[in-house]
């Protein structure tokens, strides 16, 4: 019996990471193909590769996008890590409920949502005081940071329910200022969440269409934004260049960023161990 | 004097720790009042204006007279919604797309999230990455990828047309299929996550226990590990079903012309037509429908965080 729910369970797996990874490898295989149809495979070629980065319009676009990134990522890191430190140390206070909403519903909103009404704020503003003038990065970055905010709370989240409060407290019984067991206990601990919360917002940051195309204004075209327009003309191999580019350093970042953690995680429970003793 | 200065700094010190716990509430609190919740209640408040040529394209809902404020409140635009078939039938195509999309979702995730939590150690966590990998590769380009699988010079028409299985192609892009395909693919990994973390952390022992006492390994199942894994199952569910209602890019990329859903309607509103106040109701009208899964998310969220600590 046991024999056929295993049976079961593998297929299951060797089914499901079929459908997850098959589509994207055909991607990266086509990018290759030397004609423009996907279908006939004519020969191994670079060519769209090198009409992709001769493609002044899509390296634009791409800068952008990286530039909005970083600085969405990282202001994501300052308004999201309070924010995951409130939901998991500061136990009830008044309008928590609205706090913990606020944190969370950024994470299920449907984006055209989210991209309406940042984009009425904006116009708001724009009428009331005068800021933001006009749209642009700054505004696509405010956006970011709004909906990456909410992933990096739920990262430090869920990092700090999983981590030993025995540490904070006792430095906190022997006298030592809130903010200096955050910035020497809390926060060296909870660092490998912060490299995944920002790892994870740059992401996000560098895949949103829809939330950027209300927001976005003239000369802020991102990366996301290009591909849309000229994929919904259906396939281009140029697309299929950038996509196994895409994939290739998001690979590369998750395996440096893993045995970043995995390193750190053994530093810890090495020094966990010293600390210790035996019984 | 030398005897004060301990007070003033336990002074400050408890000044510190009153303020300073404010100031880290403050922080993200603000942030989110003015960027997430206030921007809610400008657009209530665009969705009862019209439409105007203006910058920007909407009349004001208070004009400033001699005796005090004029307010004009237009529900026109809701009014609208609903006389008009293609609103409805959008919304209601919407949530039927959503809703099978979502279930097929479970029924593809629910035992690959069951192998990964039954499977050994390294193998277990080499499994769990596969599954967190596709989430951060570019979610356009994984809808992208299935244009090629799917379109009438597609692939799978190609092998399907070589082998002389077909003789004609098969028209699969462009239909509401190929939308449940882009929703199953894209929003698998938010299925199989938060399976995956109430299926470890159930009790082995449970199910062990129930087959001893001589239950099927089927009905044990049933009994035990279905109803300990129903938190994982809502809140896996609620993350594929409530973004998906208000998707985009996929209906457009994947679906026909007449494939409606409420997410691209209120684009074409914004975009193609440049009404604002419509596409402000359109969002309202969404919003309403969405509030009470947002709200029970956010309960089952809360709960698990509550039984964790």
């Amino acid at each position: 019996m046991t024999g056929k729910r295993s049976t079961f369970l593998l297929s299951a797996l060797v089914f499901g990471f079929a459908f997850l990874y098959l589509p994207i490898l055909l991607v990266i295989i086509y990018s290759f193909n030397e004609g423009k149809l996907v279908t006939v495979w004519t020969g191994f070629s670079f060519k769209w590769y090198v009409s992709l980065f001769s493609n002044d319009g899509m390296i634009d676009a791409a800068w952008n996008s990286l530039r909005i990134g970083v600085m969405s990522a990282t202001l994501a890191l300052a308004v999201g890590t309070p924010a995951g430190l409130v939901m998991s140390r500061f136990g009830r206070f008044k309008s928590r409920t609205l706090f913990s909403g606020m944190v969370a519903a950024p994470l299920v909103m449907p984006e055209v949502i989210t991209g309406l009404s940042l984009l009425l704020l904006f116009v708001t503003l724009e009428q009331l005081i005068g800021w933001p003038a006009g749209r642009g990065v700054t505004t696509i970055v405010i956006a970011h940071t709004t909906f990456c905010a909410a992933y990096v709370a739920v990262v430090v989240q869920s990092r700090l329910a999983g981590m030993d409060t025995s540490v904070e407290e006792a430095a906190m019984d022997l006298g030592a200022k809130p903010a200096k067991i955050f910035f020497v206990i809390t926060l060296p601990m909870i660092l490998p969440a912060l490299l995944a919360g920002w790892l994870l917002s740059f992401t996000l940051s560098l895949d949103d269409l829809v939330i950027a195309s209300f927001v976005a204004g003239p000369g802020s075209t991102t990366l996301p934004m290009k591909v849309f327009s000229s994929v919904r003309l259906g396939v281009s191999p140029e697309i299929n260049a950038l996509a196994t580019l895409i994939i290739l350093a998001v690979s590369v970042m998750i395996v440096i960023s893993s045995l970043l953690i995995l390193r750190s995680e053994r530093a810890r429970s090495r020094s966990m161990d010293q600390a210790t003793p035996e019984n | 004097m030398s005897s004060e200065k301990p007070t003033l700094k336990q002074r400050y010190d408890r000044l510190m720790l009153k303020h300073g716990r404010v100031l880290v509430i403050g922080l993200p609190y603000l942030w989110l009042m003015l960027f997430f919740l206030i921007p809610f209640l400008i657009v209530l408040k665009i969705s009862f204006a019209t439409a105007e040529y203006a910058q920007p394209p909407y009349s004001a809902l208070f004009t400033w007279i001699d005796e005090g404020v004029n307010i004009t409140i237009n529900f026109g635009n809701y009014l609208f919604l609903l006389s008009d078939s293609l609103y409805i039938s959008a919304y209601l195509n919407s949530i039927r797309i959503a809703a099978i999309s979502t279930v097929i979702t479970l029924l593809i995730g629910y035992p690959m999230a069951y192998g990964i939590a039954r499977a050994q150690g390294s193998l277990r966590s080499v499994l769990l990455m596969m599954v967190i990998l596709p989430f951060w590769t570019s979610f356009l380009i994984r809808v992208y990828a299935w244009i090629g699988i799917l379109d009438r010079e597609g692939l799978i028409n190609a092998l399907l047309l070589n082998l002389g299985i077909i003789s004609e192609p098969l028209i699969m892009r462009q239909t509401e299929f190929a939308v449940y395909i882009g929703i199953v693919y894209t929003y698998l990994p938010f299925m199989i996550l938060p399976l995956y973390s109430t299926l470890e952390k159930m009790d082995v022992s449970l199910i062990e226990a129930a087959l001893d006492l001589g239950c099927k390994p089927w009905k044990a199942f049933m009994k035990v590990t279905l109803p300990l894994s129903m938190p994982g199952i809502l809140a896996g569910s609620l993350l594929v079903f409530i973004p998906s209602v208000g998707e985009f890019v996929i209906p457009e990329l994947l679906g026909g012309p007449n494939t409606l859903m409420i997410g691209r309607t209120l684009w074409n509103e914004f975009f193609a037509n440049r009404d604002w106040p419509i596409a402000s109701s359109v969002a309202i009208a969404m919003l309403l429908f969405l509030v009470v899964p947002i709200m029970w998310f956010q309960h089952i969220q809360t709960k698990q965080e509550e039984n964790g600590q």
